[in-house]
């Protein structure tokens, strides 16, 4: 091999001398790379948190009805007055609710996506997972009134298969029954529970998908039964998963104000409370305060989820 | 005495019935109670199924599996008294050392102070005192290794099964954990089951030995008679990498006119002149503890181990070949 192929090869213009570039100076592509999505990071994303931070602590004269630019709690107190507290505590339970639901029902979906699934039922499984969020978020809540509603899908089958009893029944326990199930809280809740769900299958087939076949087998080799593989091994390794996924379908329902003005009863949730805030009532400051509820409320829960060893497999 | 494990004719096949995958075909074998019992072969030849149709976490596609005399066939991985180290280990990376240790007895229910002191005391066994805080993340390849042992060991198995366990240490842990293992063994009198396929490490840790060659079993029996009678030609060759000579090789050579198998250490490499076998010097390979040497005799390459220090003839040289007639093994077995 003595043809005349150089030792070092020639440069072929702008790529090459970009490359050599950021190889002789490696933090250049980083800073490059990183600036863009810092800048918006850094000024529009947090720019606009610290601006509704700063609303917050400003209020509202009783008289002008204008905003007082004046640093103040009495705000964050208004939050505290019966009807506020009921929005908060009805958002709050509302939002546990669906995320435990979603949990649910994910589960199975998910582990049968990261353990059985292959090739083409693997295609088929994002398929269908994914295929609800390309429609209209709206024609699906409108759509799900239609089902939920008294002389809908759902009754007609109740009532074919026999079983509107059970219906009734349910619609009569207090607190999530009520006149028909597309003007009851349990309405809503279904309708929350399908629409959030694909945010929490997705991040916990992936955590499910990194537990290695081997460590099922090892525990079962060690005597655990199937439950307690699941318990002590399973849950704990996909708990990331599992709180990622929460903390979508816990924060989307927090900050929602549409599936319940449409499905449910007119009782209020913190999304819809801010969005009248600002708009006809016209006061920002209680709709900020409002709005810091579900960060709190994030915040308290990533810290137990922490405590509680959430994170140990990370 | 009832043998540890028994296979009766044991298949287990993968795949469509008209194609299938034959991972273990019609294997018979008998492992004795706390003997040290290792399953030597080529990668893909099953022995990782073998002891998956122990385990529990394979079922036979045909035959019976009987564990201390109990056809095993309708009991779950969890419910038999058999514990593996895993090829990758298999901790779980979650808990700490101590609780991955603990674990078997904690899913037996046994209370967590009792589990604790006796995961202690596993980890003392297997010399890894004061590491039970850390994550298994936290550990070398080699300590990782002792954890899975301890973590194993700690349920007072009637058979380990351990698959290729050293596989990803480097030569000198290796063979210390080899000296280690066999120690364990013998002190504890369970009966283990070995994977490897390095087979220096099956000769000299087995008691008892099978060598698999595409799912069946090519030759059971004592190292001694494994490596200084093989049955077939494989055998020969793959265990020790033996001189294997076709019948009119083996002929001029001086025996039958059958297959034989001559190991290399056992040729004399001598000057050419005045003895019966010569050839010419084709390759050279320096071994560090010796060289080996191929000469073509007669157009079959046979190869020669010289110990360290012995003059070295050179490529292209004309050398004569000796050995002893008693060290020509002629092989029943057709393959
Ligand atoms: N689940 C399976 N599905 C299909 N074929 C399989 C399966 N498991 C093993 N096999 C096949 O069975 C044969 C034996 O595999 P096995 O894992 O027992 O080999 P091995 O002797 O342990 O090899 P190695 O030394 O490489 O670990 C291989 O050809 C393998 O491809
Ligand atoms: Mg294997």
């Amino acid at each position: 091999m003595t043809t005349q192929t150089p030792a070092i090869l020639p440069e072929r213009g702008l790529a090459d001398r970009l490359t050599a570039l950021f190889w002789r100076h490696p933090r250049l592509l980083l800073a490059v790379l990183l600036t863009p999505p810092l800048l918006w990071l850094g000024v529009v994303y947090l720019g606009s948190l610290a601006a509704l931070l700063l609303q917050s602590f400003y209020s509202i004269d009783e008289f002008s009805g204008l905003v007082k630019q004046e640093f103040t709690l009495k705000t964050y107190a208004e939050l505290f007055r019966a009807q506020n507290l009921d929005i908060i505590i009805r958002t709050l339970v509302m939002s546990a609710a669906v995320t435990i639901g979603c949990a649910v029902i994910a589960f199975p979906i998910a582990y049968y996506a990261a353990r059985f699934a292959k090739g083409k039922w693997k295609a088929v499984f994002y398929l269908g997972v994914m295929l609800p969020l390309w429609s209209s978020y709206l024609v699906k809540v409108y759509a799900w009134k239609l089902i939920l509603a008294k002389e809908g899908i759902i009754t007609w089958a109740a009532e074919g298969a026999g079983l509107s009893m059970v219906l009734n029944a349910i619609l009569s326990i207090p607190g999530i029954g009520g006149n028909s199930l597309s003007t009851s809280p349990l309405g809503t809740f279904l309708v929350f529970v399908y629409v959030w769900l694909p945010y929490m299958i997705l991040p916990m087939q992936a955590a499910l998908e990194r537990v290695p076949a081997s460590m099922l087998e090892a525990s079962a080799d060690l005597g655990a039964s199937r439950a307690q593989t699941f318990r002590t091994v399973i849950l704990p390794l996909a708990m990331p998963g599992v709180i990622a996924g929460s903390i979508f379908t816990f924060s989307l329902t927090m900050g929602d104000y549409i599936i319940p003005q449409i499905v449910g009863t007119s009782a209020r949730f913190i999304g819809l409370a801010v969005y009248q805030l600002q708009g006809t009532a016209g006061n920002i400051p209680l709709a900020a305060a409002f709005a810091v509820v579900p960060i709190v409320i994030m915040v308290i829960y990533l810290m137990i989820a922490k405590r509680k060893g959430a994170f140990d497999a990370l | 005495m009832t043998a540890a494990v028994e296979f009766q004719n044991v298949s287990r096949h993968f795949g469509p019935a008209n194609a299938p995958v034959k991972a273990v075909d019609g294997v018979d074998l008998t492992i004795a109670e706390g003997s040290f019992f290792a399953m030597l072969g080529p990668s893909g030849s099953g022995k990782t199924t073998c002891l998956r149709l122990i385990s529990g976490f394979e079922k036979p596609t045909g035959g019976v599996i009987r564990i201390f005399g109990q056809d095993v066939s309708d009991i779950p991985p969890n419910r038999r008294n058999v514990n593996t180290v895993f090829q990758d280990y298999a901790l779980f990376p979650h808990m700490n050392v101590r609780d991955n240790v603990a674990y078997g007895p904690m899913v037996k229910g046994v209370d967590r102070r009792t589990r604790e002191a006796q995961a202690e005391e596993m980890l003392a066994l297997v010399k890894l005192e004061g590491y039970g805080d850390r994550k298994p993340g936290q550990l070398s390849g080699g300590q990782r290794q002792r954890v899975a042992l301890a973590r194993a060991l700690v349920n007072e198995p009637k058979v380990l099964l351990l698959d290729e366990p050293l596989g990803a240490l480097d030569l000198k842990l290796r063979e210390a954990m080899q000296d280690e293992l066999k120690a364990l063994q013998a002190r504890l009198g369970i009966t283990f089951v070995f994977v490897t396929h390095d087979q220096g490490e099956a000769l000299s840790m087995a008691d008892s030995l099978a060598v698999f060659n595409e799912g069946k079993i090519a030759q059971i029996g004592t190292p001694k008679e494994i490596y200084s009678h093989p049955r077939t030609r494989f055998v020969a060759d793959f265990v020790g990498s033996s001189n294997v000579l076709a019948p009119e090789v083996t002929r001029a050579f001086g025996g039958p006119a059958k297959w034989a198998s001559l190991r290399p250490e056992m040729l004399r490499v001598t000057a050419a002149d005045g003895v019966a076998l010569s050839g010419v010097v084709t390759g050279l390979r320096y071994l560090g503890a010796g060289s080996r040497v191929t000469v073509a005799v007669n157009g079959t390459e046979v190869a020669a181990q010289l110990p360290a220090g012995q003059a070295v003839p050179e490529a292209g040289a004309v050398v004569g070949l000796a050995f002893d007639p008693s060290a020509l093994h002629v092989m029943e077995g057709e393959r």
